[in-house]
């Protein structure tokens, strides 16, 4: 770009240069980060490093003791029942109030921003003040006790069985404002002439959300699935904040499980091991989606 | 708002009318405003509203109890008696490990961690994103693309090689690495972002600008800077509320005297040593999410575009 005023063709390497050098960031970072530190992760799962990374191949060996720890199972189980019910709740939770928002409401502005302003607080603080509210002695348990129901028992976040729905509670308070937001922009972008043909079809409303709207609002719901999923699967500061994995290992998620074994327990090859776990749960997520979203267009 | 409220009215006699056709007249209209609809509708948003209100209340009361007040009431009742005690303690003397001078220490930490963060990220994504617009390269799309996937990879699986690669250069721990982190995991958003954003302006202008002989950084800083204003508020607000409420990279990338302020919030709420003071937890806990909370109700319709521009693919 720069005048080089050639007689021969330019050289297609000097070709933007400028361009080129500004974008080494981005390149380097795509490749050598994203690209690069996922397979170099990956390659060293198959190694018994330790304290240090070591390049010694053991074959399937740290994952046969990933999947033989009873930890690594607690953790996987709480992700299915986390992700499957925060999935729908939100979905459905996050639907409704668009819905509802919809309704040429007044001080919409007003509900959006109350349904919207835990998305901007961090998951430590979402996760610390669900633990006090969910304090089993002044908590929510507590005054329903001293209204007199005496053996009213709420206590999630103690209780080894129901704790990973005490921090689906405090997930679903931070993140449902955002599919909200999504779903709400899905329904604005429909047009107005369908509500009003399916009004003079005498068509009852429920139907028209439920045959015509929904199914034409496929692509966001989409998209707001890949979004929550994706972030179901890190799941991690929520965790350490509301219970510390605790009662137990009773509320122990992957993510924990590889932060603590690659920092704290200084297993390396564990951590790697359960990392590319969580690499392949995304990809069979994303890689579907990809398929349907750019698999027939050119793109991506 | 004329428009929106003829808009209303009409819709009201449109609703009315159409009424009329289904079921045909049967006397006096009931008043719209109490309908059983309306109340259902309302009563349902106003339900959920005081469920989304309901930990804020309860942060706000808890803070300005007293702890024998804590103890002995419920968490929902207002303080009998207001004290700021807890707010300064949570500030200023609160402990964790040996420190105890509060979540100061952990404030500015984060404030300086922020700037430069805020800053570097969205310059190098600023510049990606119109390279990637406007002067495509071979191979361009292919990088894009990669980074876009690069966004969905769990961040534990690219921890590690990035703890490695800091340390290669000597920043592992320090503020300076924290920084190229932020700026790496920030890349995809905001490059995406960017680049729709400078793709969306008119290429004529672009074209223009070539024609007059102006080369890459003269038409980025002449014609695309002031022109994309909204766009880069829109990116600092992203990257300011995703910043300051990071806990992994700042737990993993730094040495506990640079703890940004949530690990050390984490830290001081979740000891073990010591009575629990849940006054003072909360009070530290509003004041970490003070941040974000202010640029949010500041920001307002720009935070709803930044996430919708953030989440949705463009």
């Amino acid at each position: 770009m720069t005048g080089h005023a050639p007689a021969k063709r330019p050289n297609q390497l000097f070709r933007n240069l400028t361009a080129k050098i500004a974008s080494i960031p981005m390149i380097l970072i795509a490749l050598g980060i994203f690209l690069g530190g996922s397979l170099w992760t990956v390659v060293y799962s198959f190694t018994n490093s330790k304290l240090l990374p070591r390049a010694s191949f053991v074959g399937f060996d740290q994952f046969e003791r990933l999947w033989s720890s009873s930890r690594w199972i607690i953790s996987i189980q709480n992700l299915a029942i986390y992700g499957i019910l925060s999935l729908i709740f939100s979905m459905v939770i996050g639907f409704l109030l668009a819905a509802l928002m919809d309704q040429k409401i007044r001080f919409e502005n007003t509900f959006r921003t109350i349904f919207l302003y835990p998305f901007a607080l961090s998951f430590i603080v979402t996760g610390l003040v669900w633990q006090w509210i969910l304090n089993p002695e002044f908590g929510i348990q507590g005054i329903v006790r001293s209204l007199g129901w005496e053996s009213f028992s709420f206590d999630p976040l103690y209780n080894a069985d129901i704790v990973i729905y005490g921090i689906l509670i405090a997930g679903l308070w931070q993140g449902t404002g955002l599919v909200m937001c999504l779903m709400l922009a899905g329904l604005r972008g429909i047009d107005e002439d369908i509500w009003k043909a399916a009004r003079v079809d005498g068509i009852p409303m429920w139907r028209t959300y439920l045959f015509i709207v929904i199914p034409m609002m496929r692509p966001v719901f989409i998209t707001t699935l890949v979004i929550i999923a994706s972030g179901i699967v890190k799941v991690y500061d929520l965790v350490v904040a509301q219970t510390s994995g605790g009662p137990g290992n009773a509320s122990e998620v992957p993510a924990k499980y590889v932060y603590d074994y690659m920092f704290q327990a200084q297993n390396l090859g564990q951590g790697f091991a359960a990392s590319t776990m969580m690499l392949l749960t995304v990809a069979i997520i994303i890689i579907p989606w990809a398929y349907l979203e750019f698999g027939g267009k050119k793109r991506g | 708002m004329a428009n929106i409220s003829t808009l209303n009215t009409t819709a009201a006699g449109f609703d009315a009318v159409s009424d009329q056709v289904a079921s045909g007249p049967r006397g006096r209209k009931p008043r719209r405003t109490l309908s059983p609809r309306n109340i259902m509708l309302y009563g349902t948003l106003f339900v959920f509203a005081l469920y989304y209100l309901l930990p804020l209340y309860v942060m706000v009361v808890t803070s300005l109890k007293g702890m024998p007040e804590v103890r002995m009431g419920n968490i929902f009742s207002p303080p009998m008696e207001i004290t700021f005690e807890p707010w300064v303690k949570a500030w200023a003397e609160a402990c964790t490990g040996l420190n105890c001078d509060g979540l100061s220490r952990g404030f500015w930490n984060s404030v300086r961690i922020l700037v430069p963060s805020v800053v570097v990220s969205i310059a190098v994504a600023s510049v990606s994103g119109y390279a990637l617009a406007n002067w495509r390269f071979k191979g361009s799309e292919f990088y894009f693309s990669i980074l876009i996937i690069g966004a969905f990879i769990p961040y534990q699986v690219m921890l590690y090689p990035v703890v490695i690669a800091l340390r290669e250069i000597g920043v592992y721990g320090t503020l300076t690495g924290l920084v190229i982190v932020h700026t790496i995991f920030g890349m995809p958003i905001l490059t995406l972002l960017f680049r729709n954003y400078f793709a969306s302006l008119p290429v004529e202008l672009f074209k223009a600008a070539r024609i007059d002989g102006a080369g890459f950084w003269q038409i980025y800083f002449r014609i695309m800077l002031p022109m994309s204003l909204p766009i880069f508020v829109v990116a600092m607000i992203l990257q300011v509320t995703g910043i300051w409420n990071d806990f992994l990279f700042g737990v993993v990338f730094t040495r506990p005297d640079v703890y940004p302020m949530t690990v050390q919030l984490n830290n001081i709420v979740n000891s073990v040593q010591g009575v629990k003071e849940y006054n003072v937890n909360m009070a530290a806990t509003l004041l970490t999410g003070a941040v974000p909370l202010i640029v949010y109700f500041l920001s307002g319709r720009l935070f709803v575009r930044g996430i919708a521009a953030g989440a949705v693919k463009g």
